[in-house]
């Protein structure tokens, strides 16, 4: 028998390892240590309830669980095999108990639908994606549904674009279609750019016949017989399964000529982007694929009417192609039937930055903010205070504790003044400062920008000197004022959507926590102590001994005091460069 | 052509469906700004990246603005150009190009000319909210052109003229974000490039990013200088373009104001390159019907079309793009070239002068002629033909500097032997004029008749190729005719695969000819400029007694006194040259 | 590898795999194979999945545990990179984390040997599209 004990951050902070300490003493008290192994596992995603303790092999899944409530597990479970009741967890929609873990799907938040063979199936073996449902979309899309029915049921699905902008794909693919030329192509867009965003490399690494899969179809519902990935240089791991894929595929005759003896044709072929964010926008990819500069031309034409070479073509995403061959396979209404009624499905979020479970979800829209960082991301490290989270990368913006209950759809993150973008979700806590997380995002999109427009080229580059200027403690009140009109300027103006949602990560820094903003311009302070420029380090006159331990340690002789005496730093020569504190045995230095 | 309805700032229009905002605004006299956006209207000419957003307008229903320049009207929309937020946006944008430009402005080559300056000055700009780093480049002198990057604001027009025009295709966007800007590949100089010095990207560069180098200071050295007799020839562009600088109207004819300002400013003769365009003529028309008449003999080694040669860019060109057609075009070198040529040796004989101590100015509506004049092959001893190449607008800072009242000049002659020239010659600055002159003399030398009508109208106009076909007596001559450098490129790429029948082309490297050359009075995107310019040549040429080369009586002397015949020994020496294989491939350093 | 002609010529290729993924899966006959997927995305590979798979493979050969070792795509825990799961004939695929070459001697030792958990295990916290 085993019992296993939640290990999470979120449970041993409501004293999981004294449960585990007391499971293993009372049992060795019983003699059972052979019988019985107690282990820590990891985070079970349902901090909540926690802390957890699971009895194996029954799946007995105890919640809540006390140190006190040890003695009567071991006594009353584990020796005579009687659950106890009390520490079941209930069903909230039912009331009932739950005993068995195996019936408590629903406590689990992730469903994996684009990311459903991630992690399960060896992407470099079709056969086991064929064994996976693989292929069987495209087959019965090709013998089974005219390309107006797919299109239809694409629609009908509501599936959006997973990239960023969230249009609605059957509806890109009816357009592409309903465009007349001689000529049309598929692009998958593999152009993945955001910081922390690292899904649509997860999903080529894992399961790269699925967007192989979703292609061809899209292929056969716009009457093209092109594919072109268009992949980061950066993604050798992707490039080569992928590879190996449309290899395989054309091995099996699941692209070429004449697929499943359909009269269907369609075949890949990859492009690399140099790395360019920008390259993410249609436009720039099209131009960089081309092999015109990689920037942004003024929409209309959109692409499905004018793309590649001047044909219509359609773009799409890696994980909106990913979802294609299930909604094919499970029909629109299973699709539908998930997430929120203008965002159906699911969305893959890189969770990253001061959160317990760093990694990749995938959960259905209309989840909230809470679930998603106190439950399957198992809250914030350290114990440390939730501040905000940033979404949508550099183009969104930040939600904060008023927004933990948001369901998480498109609208709703637009609405509260950010954007799904194309699924990283930077956790922020009470450490960060948001003026330079500002900062941060811009120092991206000012280095990414593609110089084409004036307000993208000069426009952030300007938002960027003003933030480092706050962040040096020489911002004024003007300054702030500028921030916010140049914001609003640069989204107003900006001729592709990296210069429309540049600023927002200002913008909605301003928005939620302007008092941050005061604090570095009116009281030369950063609260969270995060800008250097802004630090003061002080020594205590209380707890100096004089020892000139710090005088002499310090590079740029700002410390000065008499032996034995008090010690003072010159604020004025000081570099925070922070050797007194290190070097000061009696904590008599500090910062302020 | 279907009709729609649109609201602008409050007026109700009906405008073709596909009209931009910004062209429906006009009609209902609603101008809004731009400064990217450049139109040549009747050569096709467009450029309108919608990178500058200065021209943005709010349209109701719209999350953002919208470029007026590129974003049609759609039925019922409803258009502010001036609400708040519009003129918020628009300066804000605008003070975010001037914070990354140098506000050098008085002493910028562009200063009055700055389609940036004037726009700042139109929307009131009076302070700079957003101060910052401003990007600063290498600058890059090249025998013609002058970049000065940092003034760069990324309008692409030089870069349109470049690649899509001119099919050269150095200038390109390089760099990215703050730092992205305008240059060659790998931000080389231009004369480690490809670049043809034809100066277009000059003509429609709207600030001082792009000028020409500057020769006015060497020109009034030399003047100041007693032991040089300096001399000056006019090219036939200049004549009526000049006027412009001085607020004259397009078009204005100014031949003998400008003679009279050259006397003025202090050359010892002051002559026409029109003469020697007579003299090209002279070569030229008597390669053309050797190689026809060889050809009718059936010489299979003849090679036809032949292809003038006068235009410095278009020379350059060939020799980097078509190394394997060096053969074809006429060996007769530039009438700025022949001009130097004859003045250095004729003249300078019959004046008893050192060819050292003559200096030669040429008033050049073009940049590449500084280049050409530069080229080794034009030099004897190290001493060039030509000594320095004026544009237009130089020359006209030349003759405010010397406080000379233009508009009141009275008209007066060139000096002769080599200012009189035919109406023949005059022509040479307009698209055409050149196998128009050549098609006159040939003519006549060919069939031995007298023409009773010198005006080839189907030569003539603004259409980037022309065919035409020209009876010489029964025996149907095919002229072909391309202005700007990818109408070139399309007929050489016609010869080299066979498909081209003409028996002579003329090409110009600039669109309209040399009335719109790089060094003209610039025409800030007004075509109606050039065709006027266009038709001030014909109008001199109409007036002219003489209107073919070949009955110039100076022309005449010069080949029975110094030259001998047409293509004879003396002249091939001096008035011929030959042409280098440059497609070097790029090498990165 | 032939090619696949039509759409039951698929089915039938699906079938076969399937069997077989059953079995590998959730096989009742202990005579099985121990099953091992290493999650080989760049991640896990930066992690150290590669030195994990090989010390696998060749541990698992020394001690005459007849295992079939393959990759697999990112599992989507990155804050315990490596990761591997485990599947012993009869019993649950476990997913171990933070699987260096010392605690894959464990796992080999403890729990494929010997049925016995060890440190590392990490719950799955998501439903898959078959459960739904």
């Amino acid at each position: 028998m085993h019992l296993l004990v939640c290990g999470g951050t979120g449970c041993r902070a409501s004293e999981s390892e004294t449960i585990f300490h007391d499971l293993k003493t009372t049992i060795a008290s019983k003699g059972l240590e052979n019988e019985v192994q107690v282990i820590t596992t990891g985070c079970f995603g349902f901090c909540e309830k926690g802390p957890i303790v699971k009895v194996m092999p029954d799946n007995t899944f105890y919640t809540r669980v006390t140190p006190a409530d040890v003695t009567e597990i071991i006594e009353e479970h584990v020796i005579k095999g009687r659950k106890v009741t009390r520490l079941l967890y209930i069903n909230p929609e039912t009331q009932e108990s739950v005993s068995d873990s195996k019936h408590m799907g629903f406590y689990r938040k992730q469903i994996r639908i684009a990311l459903r063979n991630c992690g399960f199936i060896d992407p470099e073996n079709i056969d086991e994606y064929i064994g996976r449902d693989g292929y069987q979309a495209l087959g019965k899309c090709l013998t089974e549904m005219t390309p107006e029915q797919v299109i239809e049921m694409m629609k009908k699905s509501g599936l959006r674009g997973r990239g960023g902008g969230g249009f609605p794909a059957g509806l890109k693919w009816e357009i592409t279609r309903a465009s007349m030329a001689d000529q049309k192509y598929v692009v998958c867009n593999a152009d993945e750019g955001d910081p922390g965003a690292f899904m649509d490399r997860s999903i080529l690494e894992g399961d790269p016949h699925s967007v192989i899969e979703a292609m061809a179809i899209c292929g056969y519902c716009i009457d093209g017989s092109k594919g072109l990935v268009y992949i980061r240089a950066e993604y050798p791991l992707a490039i080569d399964r992928l590879k190996t894929a449309i290899g395989q595929a054309r091995e099996y005759g699941l692209l070429g000529d004449n697929i499943l003896g359909t009269g269907f044709s369609f075949d890949i072929e990859l492009r690399y982007g140099a790395g360019a964010f920008v390259c993410g926008e249609e436009t720039a990819l099209i131009h960089s694929m081309e092999g015109l500069r990689g920037e942004p031309t003024v929409k209309p034409p959109f692409p499905s009417v004018s793309g590649y070479l001047g044909k219509p073509t359609n773009v799409n995403n890696v994980e909106t192609f990913a979802n294609v061959p299930v909604i094919i396979n499970r029909g629109a209404e299973w699709f539908s039937s998930i997430g929120t009624e203008k965002s159906r499905g699911t969305k893959v979020f890189a969770l990253a930055g001061k959160i317990n479970n760093v990694g990749l979800i995938e959960v259905p829209m209309g989840i909230s903010l809470r679930e998603v960082i106190f439950e399957i991301g198992g809250g914030i490290k350290d114990g440390k205070k939730f501040k905000a989270v940033q979404t949508g990368g550099p183009s969104g913006g930040c939600l904060t504790a008023k927004h933990l209950d948001t369901p998480i759809d498109y609208d709703n993150l637009i609405a509260a003044g950010s954007m799904m973008g194309s699924g990283g979700m930077i956790v922020l806590d009470e450490d960060d400062c948001m003026v330079s997380i500002a900062k941060f995002y811009l120092d991206f999109t000012v280095e990414e920008s593609c110089g084409k427009c004036a307000p993208c080229r000069i426009g952030n580059k300007r938002l960027i000197e003003i933030l480092e200027k706050i962040c040096k403690g020489n911002g004024t009140m003007e300054d702030l004022d500028n921030l916010r009109n140049l914001g609003q300027v640069i989204k107003d103006t900006s001729l592709c959507g990296l210069g429309q949602t540049s600023p927002n990560p200002v913008l909605s820094t301003m928005d939620n926590f302007y008092h941050e903003y005061l604090a570095h311009v009116v009281d030369k302070k950063c609260p969270s102590g995060q800008c250097k420029a802004l630090l003061r380090y002080i020594i205590d006159a209380e707890n100096c001994v004089g020892c000139t331990a710090c005088a002499r340690i310090c590079p740029v002789n700002a410390i000065s005091g008499e032996r034995k005496g008090v010690h003072i730093v010159d604020q004025a020569v000081c570099i925070k460069c922070g050797a007194c504190l290190e070097k000061c045995k009696f904590n008599a230095v500090f910062i302020k | 052509m279907e009709m729609i309805k649109v609201t602008i700032d409050n007026k109700v229009i009906e405008v073709e469906k596909g009209t931009t905002i910004l062209d429906a605004a006009h009609t209902v006299g609603i101008n809004i700004p731009t400064l990217c956006y450049l139109h040549l209207h009747d050569l096709n000419i467009t450029n309108k990246p919608a990178g500058c957003r200065v021209c943005v307008v709010e349209v109701k229903g719209r999350r953002n603005l919208a470029p007026a320049c590129v974003t049609e009207c759609t039925p019922g929309m409803e258009v502010s150009t001036h609400n708040i937020r519009v003129l918020n946006s628009r300066k804000t944008v605008l003070e975010l190009i001037l914070s990354d430009h140098p506000t050098d402005c008085l002493i910028c080559p562009k200063s009055g000319s700055c389609d940036l300056q004037s726009l700042a000055q139109e929307m009131g700009i009076r302070q700079i909210r957003y101060e910052g780093e401003q990007s600063t480049y290498r600058e890059d002198t090249s025998p013609a052109i002058i970049r000065d990057v940092d003034k760069c604001i990324m309008c692409r027009r030089c870069e349109m003229m470049c690649n899509d025009v001119q099919t050269v295709g150095v200038l390109s966007a390089v760099n990215r974000g703050f730092m992205a800007v305008v240059a060659p590949a790998f931000e080389r100089n231009l004369d480690h490039s490809e670049c043809t010095y034809c100066g277009q990207c000059v003509a429609v560069c709207p600030t001082g990013a792009l000028t020409e180098v500057d020769h006015t200071n060497n020109v009034i050295r030399t003047l100041a200088d007693p032991s040089k007799t300096v001399i000056v020839q006019t090219a036939p562009a200049v004549r009526a373009a000049l006027g412009e600088e001085f607020g004259m109207e397009a078009g204005t004819l100014v031949t003998g104001k400008m003679a009279a300002a050259l006397r003025r400013l202090g050359f010892d003769y002051v002559f026409d390159t029109d003469f020697a365009a007579d003299l090209t003529i002279m070569e030229e028309g008597t390669e053309l019907l050797d190689r026809i008449t060889r050809h009718l003999k059936g010489d299979t080694t003849v090679k036809l079309p032949i292809l003038t040669s006068c235009c410095p860019g278009w020379v350059s060109f060939f020799e980097h793009q078509f190394p394997d057609m060096l053969d074809i075009p006429s060996t007769a070198r530039s009438p700025q070239q022949m001009f130097g040529s004859i003045a250095k040796t004729y003249f300078a004989e019959k004046l008893g002068i050192k060819r050292e101590n003559m200096v030669v100015v040429s008033i050049m509506p073009c940049l590449a002629k500084k280049y050409e004049c530069s080229r080794n092959e034009f030099k004897v001893d190290g001493n060039p033909d030509v000594d320095f190449a004026v544009s237009t607008r130089e020359l006209a800072h030349l003759i405010k500097q010397a406080n000379i009242n233009f508009l009141e000049l009275p008209d007066e002659d060139f000096d002769r032997p080599l200012g009189d020239s035919t109406g023949a010659a005059v022509i040479f600055g307009a698209t055409g004029g050149v196998i128009e002159a050549a098609t006159r003399t040939a003519y006549e030398v060919f069939t031995g008749k007298k023409l009773d009508k010198v005006d080839f109208e189907q030569l003539r106009g603004m259409e980037w190729i022309r065919r035409a076909e020209v009876d010489f007596d029964g025996f149907p001559i095919k002229i072909g005719i391309a202005h700007g450098l990818g109408n070139a490129r399309k007929l050489l790429e016609e010869i080299r695969d066979g498909k081209a029948d003409f028996h002579a082309i003329e090409i110009m490297a600039c669109p309209g000819g040399c009335i719109g050359g790089g060094g003209q009075p610039l025409h800030h995107g007004d075509s109606s400029i050039l065709k006027a310019r266009t038709a001030a040549l014909y109008r001199e040429d109409a007036g002219k007694a003489i209107r073919k080369s070949h009955e110039n009586p100076f022309i005449q002397k010069l080949y029975e006194d110094f030259l001998g015949k047409p293509c004879g020994h003396k002249s091939h020496h001096l008035l011929h040259t030959h042409y280098f294989d440059k497609s070097n491939p790029v090498e990165i350093e | 590898m032939a090619t696949i002609n039509s759409l039951d010529d698929l089915r039938k290729i699906k079938a076969g795999v399937q069997a077989r993924m059953t079995l590998r899966e959730h096989s009742n006959t202990p005579d099985q194979l121990v099953q091992i997927k290493v999650a080989m995305a760049t991640c896990g590979i930066a992690s150290g999945a590669k030195t994990v798979m090989d010390f696998l493979i060749t541990e698992l050969d020394k001690r005459n545990i007849e295992a079939a070792v393959t990759q697999t795509g990112c599992m989507g825990y990155c804050y315990a990179e490596p990761t591997i799961e485990v599947t012993v004939p009869g019993k649950e695929p476990l997913v171990f984390g933070c699987v260096d070459t010392k605690r894959a001697d464990l796992i080999i030792e403890k729990y494929i040997k010997n049925g016995e958990l060890v440190e590392g295990i990490i719950p799955v916290n998501y439903e898959s599209i078959d459960e739904k």
